[in-house]
């Protein structure tokens, strides 16, 4: 369980959203509140088209909400977001590296302390000999774990991943989720991330809320008190079947 | 062991491609010589390859050449740089304003309807017979095409890279540093490799106007004495400046769009 002195960074209260448009519009988020401690891993499930990338997209502030608010809380006021999609939306015309000290150079980080800062998580995201190769020359993985890389290193104080390894193949995706935790692990930041993948939402998170389909309000909040660290071999155990059952029942129902 | 090829056409490019070249040139020179030999056609109509060059080294030698092209060059460039900061300039403020675009488009439109050659007798009665109305119609002449290219590459920014920059917190001058003038720069450096001759072709079109010197001028001289050898090495001399102009742009191209190539 949550432990109940922590403070959350980030609360979204009554946030609803219609994008403007003939018919009335389209009605996508309806009365979306919850809130995320500290160094929570917060996974958004629910089927595909129910809003899970548009709540990211309004925390991130790419879109402004109709009614609600988001508030960052604390030592975050005005926080620092780190935003990975499911392309990797490289600059085309920047190498590996630069893609990386982009976010420090727009923060007034001096090139060389942003290059030294980038060949540290060119080694964490294993991107070793790559570091001058142009995006169009980078596998999709690669490609993705320079975007990772990117939203990283800025330190964000909250990571929004809207389906990150969504364009990769199943291995990959894979050994990317482990990576992605123990990064998470030994950087203790914030993250919320879109899936729609059930056993990559319980393998990850801390918590899960599920989406109903358009306009999206959250019908479950679940718990995951899977013990960590954690690995494949959980997918195996009683426990993750029960979570797994529960979070599937859920969408099922919305 | 080898097959027995057969010499298709595809093949024998490959085998021969770099004698292509100079073989038609050759071709070209010695059509040339027989066209031109006693006999043929007379001098005034078509000098033959070695009058030409005689000409062309007597003009070199006492540097009247060089003169006039020092004068044409100055001309293209100083119009050129006019005409492409104020198309850019102009191009980045219609991309990001539609009711400018909606004001100022028509006139813009309109002005291309009327050819160069008619403007340029107007602009040397207001501006003088000098260098600044040659100058003048290469900005006009390259104006138009670098202006299109410049909103068409301004409004091709991907959104979703402009979201990366967004959600980065980039400011709007970031924005246009970091992801508008590298996201535009391919269409803009084809905007400028097509300006960097149309410019050439607008100094000579002003210097036919009204002029006592440059490129323009010296056909003109040509011309009117029956110098047809003069006429060819100054067209010869153009040639060489606007391929000049035109391999730096595609030098220039090589270096910015590095990311662009196969490596």
């Amino acid at each position: 369980m949550t432990a109940p002195q922590r403070d959350p960074i980030l609360s979204v209260r009554d946030l609803s959203l219609t994008f403007r448009g003939e018919n009335g519009g389209l009605h996508v988020l309806d009365g979306i509140n919850f809130e995320v401690c500290p160094q929570d891993f917060c996974c958004v499930l629910g089927p595909s088209g129910s809003g899970k990338s548009t709540l990211l997209r309004v925390l991130a502030g790419l879109l402004r909400p109709t009614a609600g608010e988001v508030a960052f809380c604390g030592s975050a006021e005005k926080p620092r977001i780190g935003l990975v999609f499911q392309q990797a939306n490289l600059m085309p015309w920047r190498t590996a590296l630069e893609n990386i000290t982009l976010p420090l150079e727009l923060q007034g980080v001096p090139l060389e302390e942003a290059r030294s800062r980038a060949r540290e998580m060119i080694q964490l995201m294993g991107l070793e000999g790559f570091e001058n190769t142009w995006p169009r020359d980078l596998s999709g993985g690669m490609a993705q774990r320079v975007a990772i890389a990117r939203a990283f290193i800025q330190q964000p104080d909250l990571l929004l991943l809207d389906e990150p390894f969504g364009s990769l193949d199943a291995l990959t995706r894979e050994r990317m989720g482990a990576e992605l935790l123990q990064i998470w692990q030994e950087r203790q930041i914030t993250v919320i991330m879109v899936t729609h993948s059930i056993s990559e939402a319980l393998l990850l998170s801390d918590r899960v809320l599920v989406f109903t389909p358009r306009p999206a309000r959250i019908t479950l909040d679940l718990e995951v008190d899977l013990p960590r660290p954690r690995s494949e071999d959980l997918r195996y155990t009683a426990r993750f079947g029960e979570l797994s059952r529960r979070l599937r029942a859920a969408i099922q129902e919305s | 062991m080898a097959e027995p090829r057969r010499l298709t056409p595809a093949r024998l490019a490959q085998r021969y491609g770099r004698w292509l070249l100079p073989v038609s040139i050759l071709l070209f020179l010695g059509l040339w010589q027989l066209l031109s030999a006693p006999g043929g056609l007379p001098a005034f109509i078509l000098p033959s390859p070695v009058q030409f060059l005689t000409r062309f080294g007597q003009v070199l030698a006492d540097g009247s050449l060089l003169r006039h092209l020092a004068v044409t060059l100055l001309e293209v460039l100083v119009g050129l740089a006019a005409g492409v900061s104020s198309a850019t300039l102009i191009g980045y403020l219609l991309a990001k304003s539609r009711l400018l675009e909606k004001l100022i488009a028509p006139y813009l439109v309109a002005s291309q309807a009327v050819p160069i050659v008619a403007i340029a007798p107007l602009l040397v009665i207001w501006f003088g017979p000098g260098l600044f109305s040659k100058m003048l119609v290469c900005a006009l002449i390259v104006f138009f095409p670098v202006l299109v290219n410049t909103i068409v590459g301004l409004r091709a920014v991907p959104e979703n890279l402009r979201d990366v920059m967004h959600s980065m917190r980039a400011t709007p001058a970031q924005m246009l540093r970091y992801l508008e003038i590298p996201a535009a720069l391919p269409v803009l450096l084809g905007g400028l490799r097509i300006g960097a001759t149309l410019s050439v072709i607008g100094a000579v079109v002003g210097e036919f106007v009204a002029s006592n010197r440059g490129l323009g001028f010296l056909i003109n001289v040509g011309r009117g004495q029956y110098d047809t050898a003069l006429v060819f090495v100054a067209i010869f001399a153009l040639i060489c400046l606007a391929l000049s102009l035109y391999g730096l742009v595609v030098l220039l191209e090589k270096r910015l769009l590095a990311w662009q190539q196969r490596s």
